[in-house]
């Protein structure tokens, strides 16, 4: 009954809030609204028993992607409301590529049986004495870590593709060099005049 | 309707992927709400892949989700660094104008 009650509250959190997400008029509400929906989604992971998932899914989404759509909305001087101009001329054909999408699911839904092989070819049955985390990192670290080094590659590979793409040098900004600095002599800087008195320097 | 299953969680995870869909189509003007529809369509199936592993007791459906979550990581920064080099140059971020970027 708890669990029901808790399903539905968080299921119908998340579908509004995508709802949102889509219509917002204003993009900082939509990522707001994002992040209310990744909210509830990891409520819903913790009732399927992926706890540590579900504190990934707060940590990188929340945290970090949500966090940077938030920078980039408020870096980009956009005139948001000829952003949403064409919304109505789209929602003819929009919803109807919705509409369809919903029916072949919901066809999927209907004629949908489970095989007779699912439940003994699983690859990493969840062990009964372990934690979630736990039981996760014994089988990423260990049948898995090709893949996950390759999860470390693609991470690496954004990383560097972000800072290439967004990195710019502009004229006329004055910069430190430091080896220019250090390499500096005395003798580049410093002259010694002797004075006769009374004459000064010409 | 009280027993929550496998159904409830497809159903919600088949609905979060239409919004998505959806939100692809409506959005042509503005595509930092485009990369979000992206993000809940995979959102959607990290929702799906957890259902199934918590159903058949698999983890390996878990592994995948959170390697869905890297990719999904790398493609918001990539995306948004795009688009700021997309508004840089061009002042706008419309999709219409995307096929500028052709070399």
């Amino acid at each position: 009954m708890l669990q029901a009650a808790a399903f539905y509250i968080l299921a119908s959190t998340a579908v509004i809030s995508a709802f949102m997400v889509v219509a917002a008029r204003n993009p900082v509400r939509a990522v707001l609204f994002l992040i209310l929906t990744f909210f509830s989604a990891a409520g819903l992971f913790v009732m399927l028993g992926a706890e540590f998932l579900a504190m990934l899914l707060v940590i990188v989404y929340v945290g970090a992607v949500a966090v940077l759509f938030l920078f980039v909305v408020m870096m980009l001087d956009v005139d948001f409301a000829a952003l949403k101009e064409g919304f109505l001329n789209y929602l003819p054909l929009g919803g109807a590529v919705a509409l369809a999408l919903a029916a072949i699911l919901a066809l999927t839904g209907i004629g949908w049986v489970t095989a007779d092989t699912a439940a003994t070819s699983l690859q990493a049955p969840i062990p009964a004495d372990m934690s979630n985390p736990q039981a996760l990192g014994a089988v990423l670290y260990d049948r898995y870590v090709l893949f996950f080094q390759l999860a470390g590659l693609i991470l690496l590979v954004a990383m560097i593709g972000a800072i290439v793409l967004t990195l710019r040098h502009r004229d006329g900004v004055r910069r430190q060099n430091i080896a220019r600095q250090v390499g500096r002599k005395r003798e580049d800087a410093v002259e010694l005049v002797d004075v006769k008195s009374g004459e000064g320097i010409g | 309707m009280l027993e929550i299953g496998l159904g409830h969680y497809l159903t919600l995870a088949a609905i979060l992927f239409t919004i998505g869909v959806f939100g692809i189509f409506v959005n042509r003007k503005n595509v930092i709400i485009l990369l979000m529809s992206i993000e809940l369509l995979l959102l959607a199936v990290n929702i799906n892949l957890v259902a199934f592993s918590a159903h058949l007791g698999d983890l390996a459906g878990q592994v995948f989700a959170m390697f869905i979550l890297t990719v999904a990581a790398a493609e918001a920064a990539v995306g948004l660094a795009i688009l700021v080099v997309f508004f840089r140059n061009r002042g706008d971020i419309a999709v219409e104008g995307v096929n500028l970027m052709k070399g």
